[in-house]
């Protein structure tokens, strides 16, 4: 049963039931038999996403294990039309992708050429690295897509090297002491260029993430998504633990959901008490689910703590700055 | 399938533009349907005429991206390539080299792009003025290149580049260089074609299932330049790319062909040209705006009794091997007018290696003797020509190596050093 986008804001105070979702849900777009890792959060993430886009999406993806994941040539898990593009180069790539449909759309009207969506579906360093350069440009001309970053936190594909999104603390391959330095905030990056639509998911919140690629598919413009999606082999967790330690990202605040809308941020529901400092897991309680924390310093444990919390803070000066913070 | 609109206005009229104009008038008549352009000294009016196109709407439908690098042209440029609509970009110097790792995943993926080169010198020091070592130093991305030696022949070219191109036995990308300033910056009357004439010889896309081997359509979900393990296909792709090279050259010369038959205008048979070649005893080849000015260069010395003459080389990419083996066949020594540099090459620039390369195992073909000349788009003057033309004259009457020849390449008219 397909929901159409009328109906299905109006349930449940925009906020989706699982029952619904199921129903809504069942066709699938990401085949299995592709070569994911077992408990791999780029899967879930993508599967959750087209279960929201549906079939009528056009998907670049940089380099990134994503390349890899979708079947080695000539097997192909994605049931939709999916590109592999250069690491820089995904943005600009689904750019051109999105103006051959309006020309296309121009010239064989009525056809359904200008209700394809054109996605790109980039890792952390395609992402907050080598493609931001391509990102910012597609951002500020509004290029009509949705750009989603699945953030592991490092080089997965190539063997966890850090990358700008790592977080503090955390070994990589190239950071065999913890990183230095701590995470760039991409999605705030791109809240302030301006765009129509950025929202922060996690795997854990499946149907929070389907209701914010519903919502970006029906907004023109440039859409940033971006997701936490735990690596199991990368972070150092077992296999069956990915929702888990994603969740607990979110509950201690390390990742916070919220959405922003014509520069009006709203915190989601998994993150929306956790204003409250009292309301938050302990940190520790996150870091040590995880192999890369194992010989974090008590000094680095601290920063990280006091970074989350005075990040918190300043959203809170943030949101009561907004005309529409209950005051 | 669907009929030829009549929504892009154009007769035939004739007018003095400037060679970067002439490229996008090129691409208007062509009806492209996705432009991405980044601005670039020399080649930045080609991207400022289109924008006037678009923004009269003399372009109607065509989406105009104007992104954030040469990088990203490309990017966008293969995106929307592959979506299945006719693109253009044009760039010169550094964008291309900023282009150079897209320039691979465009031929990878059998996209027929077209693009404009105002040809300028690599930096350091920074130059911005003609020398080809920008596009000649793309020799192995698997793009197709070919030469303009004047403002009329830039605006054919970039026709006659869409028709091989979009071939489905060829289905590659292309660049259509022209020396920077020199004829991206001067103007000449070019004869802008009438539209219907155009559509006749190049038709818009009407088939909106787009190219036969790529396509991003949701009837028809596919994947596309996945990984590809050793023992899979990769090295039969790549063979398919050369073969396709070698197969262009029939495809350019029937383009050449019918271009001639319905406009009038030919060049040669389409990769050479051939200048008073039939009776002469030496020869240039040579490529580019210094071509045209080489067939005044013939002329004077052929008055002081001489039997010269001149090649002009349309493609270097494909390489018209046959053709250069049959000039070869009729002199006993050649001149190769480099205006680029191939660095550490023991035969002088790019296209006198290829021209040696081309010639080694035929019997009886004449001598090379590489000339460099031009770089970063040093003036070459007609008086200039007219020595090498005799340099080459002496040379094959007495045997002796010309002045100013070092390590084999003639560096003609270099500066004195005090």
């Amino acid at each position: 049963m397909e929901l159409s986008g009328i109906v299905y804001w109006r349930l449940n105070n925009n906020m989706v039931k699982l029952k619904e979702a199921l129903e809504s849900c069942q066709e699938e777009y990401f085949l299995p038999g592709n070569s994911c890792c077992a408990g791999c959060g780029l899967e879930i993430a993508l599967r959750w996403a087209m279960k929201a886009l549906g079939p009528k999406t056009a998907l670049v993806t940089p380099a990134s294990c994503l390349n890899v994941v979708v079947g080695l040539w000539p097997k192909t898990a994605p049931n939709f039309p999916f590109t592999n593009m250069a690491f820089a180069a995904g943005a600009a790539a689904a750019t051109g992708m999105s103006a051959a449909f309006k020309a296309k759309a121009y010239r064989f009207p009525g056809r359904g050429w200008d209700e394809i969506t054109a996605i790109t579906f980039a890792g952390d360093g395609g992402t907050a690295d080598i493609g931001i350069q391509g990102l910012s440009g597609a951002a500020e001309r509004n290029s009509d897509q949705i750009y989603v970053c699945y953030d592991n936190e490092a080089y997965m594909n190539t063997g966890i090297q850090r990358s700008s999104s790592t977080p503090h603390g955390a070994w990589t391959s190239t950071t065999t002491k913890g990183k230095d330095r701590f995470k760039k905030n991409l999605p705030a990056i791109m809240a302030a260029h301006d765009i129509p639509y950025v929202a922060t998911c996690s795997i854990s919140e499946p149907l929070d993430l389907y209701e914010k690629f519903k919502k970006a598919k029906s907004i023109k413009g440039c859409k940033y998504i971006h997701i936490l999606a735990p690596c199991a082999p990368g972070w150092g967790f077992g296999s069956d633990e990915t929702i888990e330690i994603a969740r607990l990202a979110v509950k201690t605040g390390s990742w916070i959901l919220y959405e922003v809308e014509s520069g009006i941020m709203t915190l989601s529901k998994a993150s929306r008490t956790l204003l409250d400092p009292s309301k938050r897991i302990p940190l520790i309680e996150y870091l040590s689910r995880q192999k890369r924390f194992a010989s974090i310093s008590e000094k680095d444990l601290i920063e990280l703590q006091e970074y989350l919390d005075h990040t918190w803070k300043r959203i809170e000066v943030d949101l009561s700055c907004q005309d529409n913070y209950p005051k | 399938m669907v009929e030829t609109p009549k929504d892009f206005i154009q007769k035939e009229e004739n007018v003095i533009i400037k060679g970067n104009v002439a490229a996008a008038y090129a691409a208007k008549s062509a009806r492209v349907q996705v432009i991405s352009a980044y601005p670039i000294t020399p080649q930045t009016t080609v991207v400022e005429k289109l924008s006037e196109f678009a923004d009269n709407g003399e372009m109607p439908g065509t989406q105009y991206i104007k992104v954030e690098s040469e990088h990203s042209v490309l990017a966008s440029i293969i995106g929307a390539s592959k979506a299945g609509t006719r693109t253009f970009t044009a760039t010169s110097g550094q964008g291309l080299f900023y282009m150079h790792e897209m320039l691979h995943w465009a031929a990878g993926a059998r996209l027929p792009i077209v693009m404009a080169i105002a040809s300028r010198g690599p930096a350091p020091p920074w130059n911005i003025w003609a020398d080809f070592t920008d596009v000649l130093s793309q020799r192995d991305t698997g793009w197709m290149s070919a030469f303009c030696s004047s403002h009329q022949e830039i605006y054919d070219e970039i026709l006659m580049s869409y028709k091989v191109c979009e071939d489905h036995n060829i289905l590659l990308p292309k660049f259509v260089a022209y020396g920077g300033f020199i004829l991206s910056h001067t103007s000449k009357p070019v004869i802008i074609e009438d539209q219907d004439k155009v559509d006749n010889f190049l038709p818009p896309l009407l088939d909106e299932e787009g190219w036969p081997h790529i396509w991003m359509d949701p009837k028809r979900p596919m994947m596309f330049g996945n990984l590809i393990m050793p023992s899979g296909f990769y090295q039969e792709f790549r063979l398919k790319i050369h073969d396709a090279h070698i197969r262009a050259k029939e495809k350019i010369i029937k383009a050449a062909q019918e271009f001639k038959q319905l406009f009038g205008r030919g060049y040669g048979n389409g990769l050479i040209q051939e200048y008073k070649m039939d009776d002469a005893e030496v020869g240039m080849i040579i490529y580019g705006d210094l071509a045209l000015q080489m067939e005044d260069a013939v002329d004077y010395v052929r008055e002081e009794g001489y039997k010269v003459g001149m090649v002009k080389l349309r493609h270097f990419r494909p390489f018209p091997t046959e053709d250069i083996i049959g000039v070869a066949k009729k002199v006993k020594l050649l001149g190769v007018v480099d205006r680029a540099t191939a660095f550490g090459s023991q035969t002088g620039g790019p296209v006198s290696c290829e021209v040696k390369a081309a010639l080694h195992g035929t019997k009886d073909t004449a001598n090379i003797l590489p000339i460099i000349n031009g770089l970063g788009g040093r003036e070459v003057t007609l008086e200039q020509q007219k020595n090498q033309l005799r340099k080459l004259v002496k040379f094959n009457e007495t045997g002796e190596v010309p002045k100013d020849t070092i390590h084999g390449t003639l560096w003609d008219c270099l500066l004195e050093v005090k």
